[in-house]
């Protein structure tokens, strides 16, 4: 029930949360820059009832009400930090596009570097052997049942080259 | 009846499909060539069922038969035509019928175009597309039935979401999954070779047209995904990192790094295993992703759950065809880098390099994809990984990535001379590195250092392509041949220039658009103006127009440079009648240099509304990029040493398997 119950207000709110453009156009701004460094903000947190919209381009009703409430931590110059933080302790790590630096999120954080330095030993490995094989060398057989092939198809050798 | 029809016609290709999967496969180990012979007639008639099927549903969409579960949730008498049909693939199931008719139609261009392949390739490749199909036709019948009846038949349909009448999204799906299908082609002569045990070059040369074929749909379906995304969603952007986008480009990628290694393997005989671990996991990745996407898994582990009949089958099939591949390759596969030798500085190295950096960056998209699944799965708390991540990874390699682009073309097999490479394009190397130091310019820069980068690999890439082929002219008949050159036999290497051209024109178009776009969030009242980087938007106010499925809150704006009036927008604010939800349509005046874009928000009363404004500069570079990228791989299809007769491909594939004695000799 539980499940359904977040499938509908899921639901409801996705389509909502489609419909475009918002009003940030309602807040007043003492300059661009702060304007600017507000929807930077909004940006990086995540539109709780949306599919996968961050806050500043959500038109969904909650989204705006948070937004409103980001705008009254903002306007009582709160930091931004202090304003991610509060987001945090309320609605938890899944408010933030951009996962925390802790341990739980290690991985996400380690795991790409780990990722590069295996396929940088891959890659080492897999030059070393290949520039230290040996030359092929071909068999008198080999050569001839080369040769005879590279006669019979040599055009088609040119067009592959 | 229609639809029962196509119900039938369903099931009897799922027999096809499963008899496919057998008797080719089983006709070749036993040599029995009566059975091996079966892999075409059946790859016929399972196409044609499939056909029927498709066309069985297609119909139900086109005469309102709300007596089809599938079409009453999807369509409705007020859907224009032509959304109509695309709405057959809007969903669940009809994208599930789209997939495995696409197969049905690969499997029989196979059976045409393989008139020069041995009757063992090709029965074995078409038992493996057969044995994909039973797994997803069977899914369908099973658990997503398209052709399920409504007991009490509604009189009206519940009508397409509003998002996917669009002409962007009717090309969308269909596109991407040409592409995904077209894996399951190199991922069929992958498995054949492994079962064959005959891994020579010649495997390669046959895969790889069909291989450059998936890539060139596949880069064309997450275009036009993009593009789509871009003018419908309404707010400017042109790629989120979503999870959904992020299924179809992990195959991309993997599938980039897939024809670059297939390269090296048709032509040195190296990398072989190598080439055949990339075709398993770009067509495994290509079914992850297709059913991420399907299976709700995504929204919410907790949607995964909720029917668990569809997930329990997607698990089953994706450990059936990932772990079974994955241990036959581990049976049967030489070691990972066999092949010839080659220097540190050779094309063969490059390309690992190459290789190496896309797989890495596949399996960190996948990680960043799947984590916050799997964090909620095992209840470590939930977690977002949005585009500010996945960015830092994307530059993280990239940049890498586009400096290898730039040696690549001018790089020789088996060898190349270190110092005549340095010669060589040291001139593109100055000309890039002044462009990328010119762009340090403040009014450039804005401040990041990412747009000095952006310009110097975008000049890097373009430089060092001119570069290769002045070389290239030189060592033929002369710079005047350049045409000449393009039409004969050079198809293929152009292509691959195109192609990388391509990426330039994508790292441009982004890196401008990142960095110089403007847009601003307004509330504007009729006949007032607002400037944005030159430009002037004035706004006339608001009026009502009627559509076919909808009404509409039509803006108009007319939009002036130095006081010349240069393009007149209408966004639009719908409310379609079946499912009344608000839906923004905004309006674009695109330009090569710079698109204008506007996109209604609320009515704000008074004849007031609140709107945002875009300049995004060089946008269209992106997608250009993409159909560059798409039209490069033609090209490279279209070159004529595919087309070789069937006598020459047996040749070269008996000098194939001399030069692996020799290989192996060693």
């Amino acid at each position: 029930m539980k499940i359904l119950k977040t499938a509908v207000f899921l639901g409801l709110f996705l389509m909502s949360g489609f419909a475009g453009a918002t009003a940030l156009s309602s807040y007043s701004f003492k300059d661009k820059a702060e304007e600017q460094a507000f929807r930077e903000l909004t940006a990086k947190i995540r539109c709780l009832v949306c599919q996968n919209q961050s806050l500043a381009d959500s038109d969904a009703d909650l989204a705006s009400d948070l937004r409103r409430e980001i705008y009254a931590l903002w306007k009582e110059q709160k930091s931004e930090d202090e304003i991610l933080d509060f987001l945090v302790s309320r609605y938890g790590d899944f408010v933030l596009y951009d996962p925390p630096f802790k341990p739980s999120t290690y991985i996400l954080w380690f795991g790409p570097f780990f990722l590069l330095i295996i396929g940088g030993y891959v890659l080492s490995r897999a030059l070393k052997s290949k520039t230290k094989d040996k030359e092929v060398e071909l068999t008198e057989e080999d050569q001839q049942r080369l040769k005879a092939l590279l006669e019979d198809d040599n055009d088609n050798r040119e067009t592959t080259k | 009846m229609i639809p029962e029809i196509g119900h039938f016609a369903l099931v009897l290709a799922m027999c096809l499909a499963i008899a496919q999967a057998i008797f080719p496969l089983v006709g070749t180990m036993n040599n029995t060539p009566s059975w091996a012979g079966l892999a075409r007639p059946l790859a016929w008639g399972q196409a044609l069922f499939l056909t029927i099927a498709f066309g069985a549903l297609t119909y139900a969409f086109l005469v309102d038969d709300f007596s089809v579960r599938y079409v009453a949730a999807n369509s409705n008498t007020l859907l224009p035509t032509v959304y109509k049909i695309s709405a057959v693939w809007g969903a669940h199931e009809g994208s599930l019928l789209l997939w495995a008719f696409f197969l049905g139609i690969w499997s029989a261009a196979i059976a045409i175009l393989s008139k020069s392949l041995t009757q063992e390739v090709v029965s074995r490749v078409l038992a493996v597309m057969g044995m994909i199909n039973a797994g997803f036709v069977s899914f369908m019948l099973f658990t997503s039935n398209p052709f399920e009846r409504l007991f009490r038949i509604p009189a009206e349909g519940r009508d397409l979401n509003p998002l996917l009448q669009d002409v962007g999204l009717a090309l969308h799906p269909p596109t991407l999954y040409l592409g995904y299908v077209g894996f399951s082609v190199a991922f069929g002569f992958a498995i054949a070779a492994l079962i064959g045990g005959r891994l020579d070059a010649s495997w390669a040369r046959w895969s790889r047209p069909w291989t450059t074929a998936a890539w060139v749909w596949l880069t064309l379906g997450i275009t036009i995904g993009s593009w789509w995304a871009y003018y419908e969603l309404g707010w400017g952007g042109w790629w989120f990192w979503d999870p959904v986008e992020n299924a179809s480009f992990m195959p991309w990628i993997a599938g980039t790094a897939l024809m670059h290694s297939l390269a090296v393997t048709e032509k040195r005989g190296a990398f072989r295993s190598w080439t055949l671990m990339l075709a398993i996991l770009a067509f495994s990745l290509c079914l992850l992703g297709t059913f991420l996407v399907r299976s709700g898994v995504l929204t919410s582990v907790h949607a995964f759950a909720a029917d668990p009949a569809r997930g329990i089958f997607i698990l089953i099939f994706l450990l059936i065809v990932i772990g079974g591949s994955l241990a036959l390759y581990a049976w049967r596969a030489p070691s990972i880098f066999s092949g010839g030798r080659f220097d540190l500085v050779s094309r063969e190295s490059f390309l690992l390099g190459n290789n190496l950096l896309l797989t890495v960056f596949t399996f960190l998209v996948l990680f960043g994809t799947l984590a916050p699944l799997v964090y909620d799965a095992l209840e470590w708390g939930k977690i977002s990984v949005g585009f500010p991540w996945f960015n830092k990874m994307f530059l993280m390699v990239t940049p890498f990535l586009a400096v290898l682009i730039g040696f690549g073309p001018l790089m020789r097999w088996k060898r190349t001379d270190p110092a005549w490479l340095m010669k060589k394009l040291r001139i593109a190397m100055i000309i890039s590195v002044i462009i990328g130091l010119i762009a340090f310019i403040p009014s450039i820069s804005k401040g990041s250092l990412l747009v000095p980068l952006g310009m110097f690999l975008v000049a890097w890439v373009i430089t060092s392509h001119i570069t290769a082929i002045i070389d290239r002219l030189k060592h033929k008949q002369g710079i005047s041949h350049f045409f000449a050159d393009i039409a004969g036999k050079g198809r293929s290497y152009y292509g691959m220039v195109l192609a990388h051209l391509g990426v330039a024109m994508f790292i441009l178009g982004a890196t401008m658009v990142s960095h110089h776009g403007v847009d601003k969030d307004l509330r504007m009242s009729p006949g007032e103006s607002a400037e944005i980087s030159a430009y002037r938007f004035q706004f006339n106010g608001v009026v009502r127009t009627p559509g076919p499925n909808y009404t509409a809150n039509q803006g108009k704006f007319t939009i002036f440079l130095d006081d010349k009036e240069v393009a007149v927008l209408e966004p639009q604010k719908r409310t379609y009648f079946a499912q009344g939800r608000p839906m923004t349509e905004a309006a674009i005046d695109w330009g090569l240099t710079r698109d204008l874009y506007v996109s209604l928000g609320e009515d704000l009363g008074d004849g007031d509304w609140s709107m945002r404004l875009y300049y995004k500069p060089f946008v269209r570079w992106i997608w250009l990029g993409g159909l560059a990228m798409a039209l490069g791989g033609v090209l490279c299809i279209s070159d004529r040493r595919y087309r070789t007769k069937k006598q020459k491909n047996q040749q070269l594939a008996q000098s194939d398997a001399a030069n692996t004695l020799a290989t192996e000799n060693s």
